[in-house]
């Protein structure tokens, strides 16, 4: 039988340690025996005893470590012995108790990790994001206060590793299934996404889900990638990897308008692209995109939506844009409600998107929506917390969240401005919108409902009456309960849609 | 060869998270592996230190 | 190859330089026979270069001890005139391939050990530990030991290490590592290993003195810090082969004179790196407390930069007081270490955690980065001169020497 030896001159060890290694040798496939141990006299006798002799050994002092293998072939016992120092060093490194600190030691903890999630400051996201792309993972930077160039750099970095960079300011992923940051819990399916906007994103799937279709990814971009310094490199390389990814049949892209050299690089793109492709370009003038044979425009989220499940051979319930008879007897009610002075709709928003896509609404429908985010410049609220005629404030913005919560995880800010509100007697309508999702609010609407009532009652001591309209983001897989929240907001007196173009539509409806 | 994006579409996906912990505990929600990074900022936010590990580390 | 990989490379060879030193005992000499710089009218001292007037009290007590000791002055005054002329030459012992306990003060006839790195062949010096003096206190009592030391323990060791030609310290420090040392401030095992060896070596030699035999065994066999001597000797052995290796980022010196800690570093040479000595959080003997603490001081932190001490205390359940009291806490320092060096040491390991290899290599790029600084275990000497020991505790190496570093090795190897 093969056999052989090393010794290691003045390596001690102890002998119960070398015992443990005596173990670890033998479980290596084709290993007969083997021995570790110190060079003593007594243990040199039990190395004689299974034939493994030699002058060396007789030589060999007890603080010398004498390793020797006897296998079914050479080739084993000299491999054995070649990687003696694993046997001897492997599995124990120090276990840690405490997490990382570092992306560098969260990476020795799991060296096969493909995506970096990061929401540090700031300031030092993008060392961060750089260094993992470096390790060549995806990332996936939540943070904000990124600087465009910094952004560039990162992309353009991205782009020659091949790797994908979602944000920054990015909320919302859905990577098979999984959904990172804000999500909602949705089924998969052949519908991908493609959105610069979180709650844009989470608003587009959860739709999907509710239609009873699935999303196969969904990929955030972040707010400046379809700008023209950017040049929406994540974008392309999104749409890149859905045009390849197998489960996907069709991609929608959501955002706010792109640059005009970015749309024109975009556009050209799509032609190339052999699946079909729906652009939901949110606060675009009315008037539709270059479209091409598999290249389609869609106003508002929930078209692009009926457009996605169409492309699929789907066919959305074609009254979906149509109010109910009841929602219709509603809109009599509710302006039959109101005392004469009352005028106005306030939105206060949780999520970006929404007061977009509400002022959009609003824009086409020909009433004016004052905004502290506004379509265009000129509707700008001179004081964002002093609303004025009909307005909508994104209450997520950065102004109102710098070192504090942000509305979809946290009630408060958005719990005073309602009831600043209600004390305008020209208020009419308030307008709502709802999250839900992996890391939202565990009761979004629960946190809004005594402040919803103390408004509704405000009002209607100076014998008015406040019309309630939410929209609730949400599928029934979600952590939080979509039904009770739906149920808690009509106990509230709120009429619910479970869209916001369509809650903002019926505000149009009302204001009609 | 497949590209690294689509590889992270096909999954499993395997997650370092730097920073807020509750992005971990969604993802762990989810069956995700991941490591959670309680991050704190490099050379304790030096700058110029930091400049310098950028070439040197 | 660029910068980065160039520094790996050279940090992979400090490394491996690090974790290969053979260090053996192999004499016990009068400082002037061992140290090549040593002069009459020389003392030399722990911690980076520092001059007489701006050392700290106990270093001051020390060195007026050392003169006291070689005769130099009488008094302790006509010794401070003497130093305070300029009349003693004061070096660090760093600068002559020697270290010192806390002041570390070493003048021409006190006996060192001698421990040579079989692995590459240098040699590297220390004095005796002891818990007096070297903390200042200059009284005849004080002294007395280091006239024991000179005139029978260390002649008579000596004779004992002659006849076993020389004494390999490597077997003693992986076993002591497991038996809850930790090779800065606890001893036990080690010395006692120690003294097994050195009795058994007495024993086999020719003697003409009885009592001196006696008195040696008992001092070898009663002193529980004797071996901090033998693993500073043996620290600086296994760290200057390390020295002077281009593109290198691993610490190879972290010492104290009682104002300033300071550091080399590989890849730059001589220089030290500086920073106001902190101050060490600590334990007191009975009668003392912080407000007479004097500043970390002391060379024994080459017993880190090697990956002892702080690095392994959570191997070293006897000294947990000194860490706050839970193992945990003392397994965390071990832990923690590993972030800031780049190797584990393959023969000197922690049963507790595992049997993992002590950290060793310590990079100024990752304690910069980490924002952790090496942790020490170390004595506390009093703020004034004339005091023995009084006290012990933790401190960590400060933040701005690594930096200062950074920024000088950047200087140095971007152009």
């Amino acid at each position: 039988m093969p056999s052989g030896f090393v010794i290691r001159k003045n390596q001690y060890y102890d002998s119960v340690f070398l015992m443990g290694i005596s173990k670890r040798i033998a479980d290596v496939p084709g290993v007969q025996r083997n021995a570790v141990l110190m060079g003593s006299e007594t243990n040199k006798r039990l190395l004689a005893d299974i034939d493994i002799c030699d002058p060396q050994i007789d030589a060999a002092q007890p603080n010398d470590l004498v390793v020797a293998v006897i296998a079914e072939t050479q080739q084993i016992v000299n491999d054995v012995l070649r990687r003696l120092d694993e046997f001897l060093l492997g599995g124990v490194q120090v276990a840690s108790t405490s997490n990382p600190h570092s992306f560098e030691e969260g990476l020795a903890q799991k060296s096969n990790a493909n995506l970096a999630v990061i929401s540090v400051p700031g300031e030092y996201a993008a060392r961060e994001a750089r260094k993992a792309l470096e390790a060549g993972l995806n990332v996936f930077l939540f943070s904000d206060n990124v600087s465009i160039d910094e952004e560039l750099d990162l992309k353009q970095f991205a782009a020659e590793k091949k790797l994908l960079v979602m944000g920054p300011d990015c909320g919302t992923s859905l990577i098979g299934g999984i959904g990172i940051g804000f999500a909602n819990v949705v089924r998969k399916g052949s519908i991908g996404a493609i959105g610069a906007a979180g709650t844009g994103l989470q608003e587009f799937t959860s739709q999907v889900h509710n239609a009873g279709f699935g999303i196969s990814h969904a990929i955030g971009t972040g707010g400046h990638d379809l700008s023209d310094q950017i040049g929406g490199l994540t974008t392309l390389a999104a749409l890149e990897a859905l045009e390849a990814d197998p489960a996907t049949r069709v991609i929608t892209i959501i955002s706010k308008p792109p640059g005009t050299k970015t749309l024109a690089r975009l556009i050209e793109r799509f032609k190339t692209c052999t699946k079909p492709i729906i652009g939901c370009f949110l606060g675009a003038p009315a008037k539709p995109h270059e479209t091409g044979a598999n290249f389609q425009c869609a106003p508002t989220i929930d078209e692009a939506v009926w457009l996605a499940i169409r492309a699929l051979g789907g066919e959305p319930d074609s009254n979906k844009a149509d109010f109910s008879t009841e929602e219709r007897q509603w809109i009599g009610r509710e302006k039959a409600s109101w005392s004469p002075e009352q005028k106005y709709v306030r939105g206060i928003f949780a999520g970006g998107t929404f007061c977009y896509q509400s002022q959009q609404i609003f824009r086409d429908a020909g009433i004016l929506v004052y905004s502290n985010a506004p379509l265009e410049a000129k509707n700008k609220l001179r004081d964002s917390d002093q609303s004025l005629e009909h307005t909508f404030v994104d209450m997520g913005s950065d102004e109102y969240t710098l070192g504090k919560p942000h509305p979809m995880i946290d009630g408060t800010l958005r719990k005073q401005r309602i009831l600043t509100e209600s004390r305008d007697p020209q208020i009419a309508i308030l307008l709502l919108d709802f999250i839900l999702g992996y890391n939202a609010s565990m009761d979004p609407v629960g946190e809004l409902f005594d402040a919803i009532l103390e408004a509704r009652q405000n009002v209607k001591k100076r014998g008015g009456n406040l019309t309630v309209v939410a929209s609730v983001c949400g599928t029934d897989g979600d952590p939080q309960d979509l039904n009770l929240q739906i149920k808690l907001l009509k106990e509230a007196g709120a009429i619910v849609f479970r869209s916001n173009a369509k809650a903002a539509s019926f505000c149009c409806e009302l204001l009609k | 060869m497949e590209s690294k994006i689509n590889e992270l579409l096909q999954g499993p996906i395997i997650v370092i998270n730097l920073g807020l912990q509750k992005f971990a505990e969604s993802l762990e929600a989810q069956k995700v592996e991941v490591v959670q990074v309680d991050w704190v900022p490099p050379a304790g936010g030096d700058k110029e230190m930091l400049d310098l590990l950028e070439r040197l580390l | 190859m660029d910068i980065k990989q160039r520094i790996e490379k050279a940090n992979e060879e400090a490394t491996r330089r690090l974790i290969s030193g053979e260090p053996v005992l192999v004499d016990i000499v009068p400082a002037r026979e061992v140290i090549p710089g040593m002069r009459d009218k020389m003392i030399t001292h722990a911690g980076p270069p520092i001059e007489w007037s701006r050392m700290c009290g106990a270093m001051q007590g020390a060195i007026i001890g050392m003169v006291l000791f070689e005769g130099w002055a009488k008094t302790p005054d006509e010794a401070r005139k003497l130093l305070d002329k300029g009349e003693i030459r004061l070096e660090p012992n760093h600068h002559h391939q020697t270290v010192g306990p806390m002041a570390g003060t070493i003048s021409p006839s006190l006996p060192l050990w001698v421990v040579e790195n079989k692995a590459f062949g240098n040699r590297a010096n220390c004095r005796q530990v002891e818990g007096a003096q070297q903390f200042g206190d200059y009284s005849d009592g004080a002294l007395q030991g280091l006239r024991m030391w000179r005139d029978v323990w260390a002649p008579t060791l000596r004779k004992a290490l002659h006849t076993i030609g020389g004494l390999d310290l490597k077997p003693i420090i992986t076993k002591a590592l497991q038996m809850g040392d930790e090779l800065h401030n606890r001893h036990t095992a080690s010395s006692s290993l120690f003294a097994n060896q050195m009795a058994v070596a007495i024993a086999q030699t020719e003697y003409t003195n009885k009592d001196a035999v006696i008195g040696t065994l008992k001092y070898i066999t009663n002193h529980e810090l004797l071996f901090l001597g033998l693993a500073m000797a043996a620290g600086k052995a296994i760290a200057d082969p390390a020295r002077d290796i281009e593109y290198s980022t691993i610490v190879t010196a972290m010492c104290r004179n009682g104002v300033e800690f300071g550091i080399r570093v590989s890849g730059l040479g001589d220089e030290w790196f500086t920073a106001p000595a902190p101050v060490v959080d600590g334990l007191y003997m009975p009668g003392y407390s912080a407000e007479d603490a004097g500043l970390d001081m002391g060379d024994s932190a080459i017993t880190e930069t090697v990956g002892w001490g702080g690095f392994v205390i959570g191997g070293a359940p006897g000294i947990l007081s000194l860490v706050g009291g839970t193992p945990e806490e003392a397994l965390n320092y071990s832990r923690e270490m590993k972030k800031i060096t780049v190797g584990a040491h393959p023969i000197y390991r922690m049963p507790i955690l595992g049997f993992a290899g002590a950290p060793i290599g310590i990079d100024i790029r990752l304690v910069v980065q980490s924002n952790v600084a090496p942790i020490i275990d170390t004595a506390i000497a009093h703020k004034d001169p004339g005091y023995p020991k009084i006290g012990a505790g933790l401190v960590r190496a400060p933040l701005e020497c690594f930096k200062k570093a950074l920024i000088a090795f950047s200087k140095k190897y971007s152009a």
